[in-house]
């Protein structure tokens, strides 16, 4: 990265993996289990946040040294939720169908805690650059694990993949369905996402022995 | 009955927790051990009996399609609904402050004993969730409101008591060393929410589909596997409890 010096790029690149806002600092898991069901929702969820996120970091450092410490959450909820509002708007433009599917979770980013937490542990310190680059980080690193639980969701529940039949089609039984292969409709269900989670979770200590815990 | 309807339904099938995963980030965080995780309840069910009803009126008088009406005739074509992210969170942080005043100069002993979460309160997603499905699903009149409110409160309370419990029980058991801790609980918590998945047919006696199960075709592959995690949970817990025991 000749753009970015080392310190700004580990800024960016400590969050997708052993920094992860999900799976190590336990932030933002509100709103982002529901609608993994499909790897498209997560996709679109995922650009939501790295939107919000990215800006609103950018604006909270920029107001740091005005906002009066005492009444700084409201001051942070307003920002996130004029950001959120545009998002929200934008897809109810762009792609009704789409913004009815993920119904309250949009608006629910505003209270995901990674965006709290990130305005409260980087941005009220840190200039806009580096906060935009840590909100861009952590914004894809919460992306990350959405994507590949809506990945592994979609392809196991349903056979397909944004939408294709990746695996062929169930009913006229062709590609893997002809030799007996059947959905698991059991991972389209709500709690199929924490076990999945879960998983990513402990493949991802087995990896890396410095992030068990006791 | 539509309010012991409503009550049961979001007690148990509309579990906020297990069923739309609202406040996982508190309810993660804050499941260490069973006081605090009672304390953290109780606030919950508070706050949520308080603002969803609040935000009902402002949902039903101000932000509705047309539900200026009252101030005249002419203004009978507002439509003021993209408004109500932000007059929501704003009504949840007042609410959650002035709650705070209140119940400090009121009942001491039990500001001290909710002290600290309820500032927390505020950022709680199941807090602003209550009030976005209370609009989304057209709850119809201001006592349903607050019926759900304090039910899905208590759906809430019930879930993050449950897994704090469980959470101090299997602090003696022989997890494997990457999953300790958080891995665990994640998946605790889906077998949790498999579990409460079989109150689905409450409400219609089992003869009917339910809705949260209807979006899925292969509804009675699900159940027996249902059937199947359920038992290994509870046998599970029995075996926690024998070793603490000993």
């Amino acid at each position: 990265m000749g753009l970015l010096s080392k310190k700004d790029s580990k800024l960016i690149l400590d969050p997708l993996a052993d920094n992860n806002p999900i799976t190590i600092q336990v932030l933002g898991i509100c709103s982002a289990l529901a609608i993994t069901a499909q790897l498209k929702a997560s996709i679109v969820m995922a650009i939501s946040v790295v939107f919000v996120l990215g800006v609103g970091n950018v604006v909270i450092s920029l107001m740091r040294n005005v906002i009066p410490s005492k009444i700084r959450i409201i001051v942070q909820l307003v920002v996130v939720a004029a950001l959120v509002i545009i998002v929200d708007q934008v897809l109810k433009a762009f792609a009704y169908e789409l913004s009815k599917e993920l119904s309250v979770f949009i608006g629910l980013i505003i209270t995901n805690c990674i965006i709290m937490g990130r305005f409260e542990a980087f941005a009220l310190g840190n200039g806009p650059w580096r906060s935009f680059l840590d909100g861009i980080g952590n914004a894809a690193g919460y992306g990350v694990i959405l994507i590949i639980v809506g990945f592994f969701r979609e392809l196991l529940g349903s056979g397909t993949l944004l939408g294709f039949k990746v695996l062929g089609d169930p009913i006229t039984k062709t590609g893997l369905y002809s030799i007996g292969y059947e959905n698991n409709g059991f991972m389209l269900l709500s709690p199929m996402a924490l076990i999945v989670i879960g998983l990513i979770i402990w493949v991802q200590r087995s990896r890396n022995k410095e992030l068990i815990e006791e | 009955m539509e309010h012991i309807e409503l009550f049961f339904k979001s007690i148990f099938i509309d579990n906020m927790v297990f069923a739309t995963f609202l406040g996982m980030c508190s309810y993660l965080a804050v499941s260490k051990k069973v006081s605090t995780a009672v304390g953290l309840g109780a606030a919950v069910i508070f706050v949520l009996a308080v603002t969803v009803p609040i935000n009902w009126l402002l949902d039903q008088y101000i932000l509705r399609d047309g539900a200026l009406v009252w101030l005249g005739e002419e203004y009978a074509s507002y439509d003021l609904g993209f408004l109500s992210f932000i007059l929501f969170i704003a009504t949840i942080a007042t609410m959650v402050q002035l709650v705070e005043i209140v119940v400090e100069k009121f009942s001491p002993s039990l500001y001290n004993s909710l002290g600290i979460f309820l500032p927390l309160i505020a950022v709680n997603c199941a807090i602003l969730g209550g009030s976005l499905f209370m609009q989304s699903r057209e709850i119809p009149t201001l006592g349903l409101a607050l019926n759900y409110g304090v039910s899905s409160g208590i759906g809430w309370f019930l879930a993050i008591v449950a897994i704090a419990a469980i959470r101090e029980k299997i602090r003696y058991s022989n997890v494997p060393a990457p999953l300790r801790g958080l891995g665990i609980t994640f998946i605790i918590t889906g077998l949790m929410a498999i579990g409460f998945m079989s109150f689905g047919g409450m409400l219609t006696g089992g003869d009917e589909e339910t809705p949260s199960l209807d979006s899925n075709p292969e509804n009675l592959g699900i159940k027996a596997e249902q059937i199947q995690e359920v038992n290994t949970e509870t046998v599970q817990t029995v075996d926690v409890s024998t070793i603490t025991k000993q």
